[in-house]
């Protein structure tokens, strides 16, 4: 069994404009010690997916449906209570900027305190000399001082260093990185990602990769999934995804960054705007965008299919080559509704 | 810390500049009056007619006439006698009924603090719900109405018509009403503050990690949002203080509260203008003095702020 | 050979499955086509999205028609009302013939009048009763609506033009000028306002009727004057401040960078990028300015300081009721209800304004 199972999950923000569909039946599993990426623009839905599994979701938003199932508790609909256990203590999450993460009212150690006492039975002293074990986990140099600082003492990745060690205070089963290193310098941002890999190797940590720098995914992750206007297009292996992508917005991504390799390939941006997730249109979501978009992408969202053991992908144009294999049987006549 | 010591060094001295120019304003307009402030009026009498002679030597030239009268108001606490009230230094007069007013002024920005506080973290934890609704309808409203209004509608209703209340603020209970009708606006006003603030505190970054590190709904509230949704309720209490001590002005008038703002508005009504110096003084140094130490303050609590702004 | 096996493994795993197509479906799709799908909402003019915002704003749609009324009212209906605000009735030449007028309740009729009315005569009711003078009371909070919200509006005024001037003045040059001239506006600023209105309202009130003798600005009054003159001296300050952040602050801005960097005239990034981004900001705070004024106003004339009688405003109405407070509750009720209710309306009207045109101070 998986130690995380992502089903059908579904999350809206309800505001006065109408709902806005920021995850729509969004389904995958992690293992224990593996890395998932996600991978896709702003606003894909990706932090909103973690948030979700969370349930850290702010005002006005909301599951509307489907299951995340960790270690076979199901966490839809469970208590305000098991949730908060089960954050900070099985789950943990990183955000993105670091400058805006930590209370600015409180000192390092204060926070790091709170979150080692809130689920283990450590004394004050205890949890000082864990914090202090902790920061010298993620190469914090100086810890005694840390501890006495404010957060605003502090350089970006120093406080994301102090966020990844709160993050593991109580050695979670899974950490989420949502964009850990898109707000930090280049040379930062190696280090943190070092910090990561070393800590998942040491804890067995399992870490959802949450980044829209596929450099980063290529570095660090077992799976990747490709998300559009909330929903998973293209799921499969790293290698799956950079050598051998089938979804055309795969392939727009993979063409639109500089690779280090073929330097004199000329970089091809994705046109156009993301969609209106208030409106969603009728297809195929990336229909709009996508150059060798066909009459069915317009009319109807493509089922996810499987190509190999490992890569899945939603695509018409994936259906096509494989009609055209002879592995889907057309029939003239009228199309089914999308469900 | 010595950043901070640069900042408080210059806002004390800031502070004694502008306690300086109340002074000097506060003397050559009120020179400004036809005849002087000292002896404008004919009924004054000769026995303080001599006691001013003597004391700032009124056929002196005006600049002389000053530095005796900022001497000692910086020396002795001296504001001279009163015009009107036979025999009395201003300064008592002050002192007595400033004793009648702290206690006043002091209960009713406490309860308006702690009201505040409360009644706006209520109404950001409910957001939009019925009790949130109600909450900034009320303060919507007494936002809305001056405190002499408050106070002739409270003294109409509870005292005239009911009866509940004395309408006399030196009688037993009578102060109830007077601080209840001091507190209504800056309470009304700190709980739309406090909401408003709580509510972008809720939605900041580090209130999202506290959740995520598996902090209970309470423990977000009152100890990761409220320190910081508390800040902009300090910046406040300068004004506030302003608004009491000005608001105690008409509401002493209304519930014949015998303090010092009441003497204040009957000295202006009699024209006592040595009275009336001296008080506009004497209210003016403590709220530059308060609004100082609040600004400090602040900055104590905020571990954000640089000091070199 | 090797093709083929690459082909095999790319759809290794997949499952074969039966589908019902148009046969149009795998035909490629204009970009006509695509744009109709691509449905984003319409996007709109700053001014035109913050109108649209703020007539969906019930409350301050509301605040909006109210003052709009009293507003009406306060200009108009002095012009047909058959009573004036200083016509005593009953008094004929100083000497008072019928004291039955004073003291009427609402819709009571003098002595005089009933004879009238006994004759078949049609005489024009006293909506609101009468004063302790036998003055008509509608009349008199008619016009001292009209005084509360002239003195509020222009005060705002005086306090807009100063601050503008000034905040632009040190924004605009910044260094040294900005230096000296903001640490003037600190001084300023930590002196007590409302105690340096009384005590200039004070000496205004002694000296001021002599200057303006028979001047033009005698009919305004010399403490209405007084009033402006205090608010043009010192109210100014926060609207200075304002003014200057925003200069400052959107000259540093990266858009205007942007604007800049792209070539943009100096033309160009003031009325495209400047001004819609301070002018709203301004313009709101102006209007939350004017309830400012009106509470200031009417607290002078409840302490004896503001307009001179006969005048009303609103504040000396309610603070003459306090004496009859036993017998005629309805002469503090109705000045007091005015003052709420318009100073309600602009706070409201105010907020409506900010949430539907400043985006950034929303909450």
């Amino acid at each position: 069994m998986a130690l995380l199972e992502v089903n059908n999950l579904r999350t809206s923000f309800f505001t006065q404009a109408g709902e806005v569909r920021a995850v729509n039946d969004v389904s995958f599993s992690l293992d224990r010690g593996k890395v998932l990426g996600i991978v896709g623009e702003s606003g894909s839905g990706k932090s909103v997916t973690a948030y979700s599994i969370m349930q850290i979701l702010t005002h006005p938003g909301r599951i509307v449906g489907g299951s995340v199932k960790f270690d076979g508790q199901e966490l839809v609909g469970a208590s305000k209570e098991e949730m908060r256990k089960i954050r900070g203590k099985k789950i943990s999450i990183i955000f993105q900027d670091p400058m805006t993460s930590l209370n600015p009212v409180y000192t390092i150690g204060n926070q790091m305190r709170e979150a080692i006492m809130l689920h283990t039975k450590r004394n004050k002293k205890q949890a000082t000399e864990r914090a202090l074990e902790l920061l010298r986990m993620v190469n914090v140099n100086e810890p005694e001082k840390r501890l006495k600082q404010y957060p605003h003492e502090l350089s970006g990745g120093m406080r994301q260093r102090v966020m990844i060690a709160m993050a593991i205070a109580c050695e979670p089963d899974i950490l989420i990185a949502d964009e850990p290193t898109t707000a930090l310098d280049v040379t930062i941002q190696a280090q943190i990602l070092e910090v990561m890999q070393n800590l998942q190797k040491e804890l067995g940590l399992a870490i959802i990769m949450i980044t829209h720098d596929l450099g980063v995914i290529a570095q660090l992750c077992d799976e990747v999934i490709v998300m559009y206007a909330g929903k998973i297009c293209e799921r499969g292996t790293a290698d799956d995804i950079f050598y051998q992508p089938l979804h055309e917005y795969t392939k727009g991504l993979l063409a639109s960054i500089p690779g280090a390799d073929d330097d004199d390939k000329p970089l091809v941006p994705i046109a156009g705007t993301p969609v209106d997730l208030l409106n969603l249109p009728q297809g195929c979501f990336f229909a709009p965008r996508c150059k060798n978009a066909m009459k069915i992408c317009l009319r109807k969202y493509p089922q996810m299919c499987q190509f190999t053991e490992t890569h899945h992908s939603s695509c018409w144009m994936n259906i096509k080559e494989a009609a055209d294999e002879g592995l889907v049987t057309l029939t003239e006549g009228e199309e089914s509704a999308n469900e | 810390m010595s950043k901070m010591f640069l900042y408080v060094l210059k806002r004390v001295l800031l502070g004694l500049l502008a306690i300086f120019i109340i002074i000097t304003v506060t003397f050559f307009v009120m020179h400004a009056v036809p005849g002087g402030p000292f002896l404008s009026e004919k009924a004054v009498t000769p026995a303080v007619t001599a006691a001013l002679e003597a004391k700032y030597g009124l056929d002196k030239p005006l600049g002389e006439q000053y530095l005796t009268y900022l001497k000692d108001i910086i020396l002795h606490f001296d504001f001279g006698p009163s015009l009107k009230n036979r025999g009395r230094d201003v300064i008592d007069i002050m002192t007595d009924g400033f004793k009648v007013s702290a206690k006043l002024g002091g209960t009713a920005a406490i309860c308006a603090i702690f009201g505040g506080l409360t009644l706006g973290s209520i109404a950001a934890i409910f957001r939009n719900k019925f009790i949130d609704r109600i909450i900034m309808i009320i303060t919507t409203a007494f936002v809305a109405m001056p405190s002499f209004i408050i106070g002739t509608l409270f003294l109409m209703f509870f005292c005239v018509k009911l009866g509940w209340f004395p309408a006399n603020g030196d009688a037993a209970g009578g102060t109830i009403l007077p601080v209840i009708t001091l507190m209504l606006y800056p309470m009304s006003y700190i709980t739309r503050l406090t909401r408003s603030s709580m509510l972008d505190v809720l939605g900041q970054d580090y209130v999202r990690t506290a959740r995520a590190k598996g902090v209970g709904n309470m423990g977000v509230i009152f100890k990761h949002a409220l320190k910081n949704a508390c800040l902009p309720v300090v910046t406040y209490a300068g004004p506030m203080l302003a608004f009491i001590v000005t608001g105690s002005l008409v509401v002493e008038q209304i519930f014949a509260v015998p303090g010092i703002g009441r003497r204040f508005v009957s000295s202006i009504i009699n024209r006592d203008y040595t009275m009336i110096m001296g008080t506009t003084i004497f209210l003016a140094v403590l709220i530059i003095v308060m609004t100082l130490l609040c600004d400090i303050i602040y900055k104590l609590v905020d571990p954000r702020i640089d000091f070199d702004k | 050979m090797e093709d083929n096996n690459k082909k095999m493994n790319r759809f290794g795993s997949f499952r074969p499955f039966s589908l019902q197509l148009n046969t149009d479906a795998f035909l490629k799709a204009s970009d006509d086509e695509k744009a109709q799908q691509d449905r984003m909402r319409p996007s709109t003019t700053f001014f035109r999205d913050g109108v649209k915002r703020f007539s969906k704003n019930w409350v301050a749609m509301t605040s909006l028609v109210i003052i709009v009324i009293i507003t009406l009212s306060a200009i108009f209906i002095p012009m047909f009302w058959p009573y004036t605000y200083d016509n005593m009735s009953g008094v004929a030449q100083g000497q008072v013939v019928d004291s039955s007028y004073n003291n009427l309740a609402p819709f009571e009729y003098g002595a005089t009048e009933l004879a009238k009315i006994e004759a078949g005569e049609k005489v024009f009711p006293h909506v609101f009763g009468t004063d302790s003078h036998g003055r008509d009371y509608f009349i008199r909070v008619v016009y001292g609506t009209r005084v509360s919200l002239a003195v509020g509006f222009f005060a705002s005024i005086i306090v807009l033009i100063i601050g503008m001037f000034y905040g632009a003045v040190s924004g605009y040059f910044g260094g040294k000028v900005d230096l000296i001239m903001m640490r003037f506006v600190d001084i300023i600023y930590s002196l007590p306002d409302m105690l340096v209105i009384i005590l200039l309202s004070v000496v205004l009130k002694q000296i001021l009727p002599d200057l303006i003798a028979g001047t033009p600005l005698e009919t305004i009054g010399s403490n209405v004057i007084s009033m402006f003159i205090v608010f043009g001296l010192l109210y100014w300050v926060s609207m200075s401040r304002l003014v200057r952040g925003q200069i400052l602050s959107l000259r540093e801005q990266e858009f205007v960078l942007a604007a800049r960097s792209i070539g943009a005239s100096g033309k160009h990034i003031i009325t495209k990028h400047l001004l819609p981004n301070c002018v709203s900001v301004i313009f709101i705070s102006t209007a939350l300015q004017i309830p400012n004024a009106i509470f200031t106003e009417s607290y002078l004339s409840f302490l004896g300081l503001g307009v001179s009688a006969p005048m009303p405003s609103l504040g000396s109405l309610a603070s003459d009721a306090l004496s009859g407070i036993y017998s005629y509750s309805h002469r503090l009720i109705i000045p007091a209800v005015v003052i709420c209710l318009i100073v309600l309306s602009l706070n409201l009207l105010g907020d409506g304004l900010r949430d539907a045109f400043d985006p950034k101070l929303k909450n």
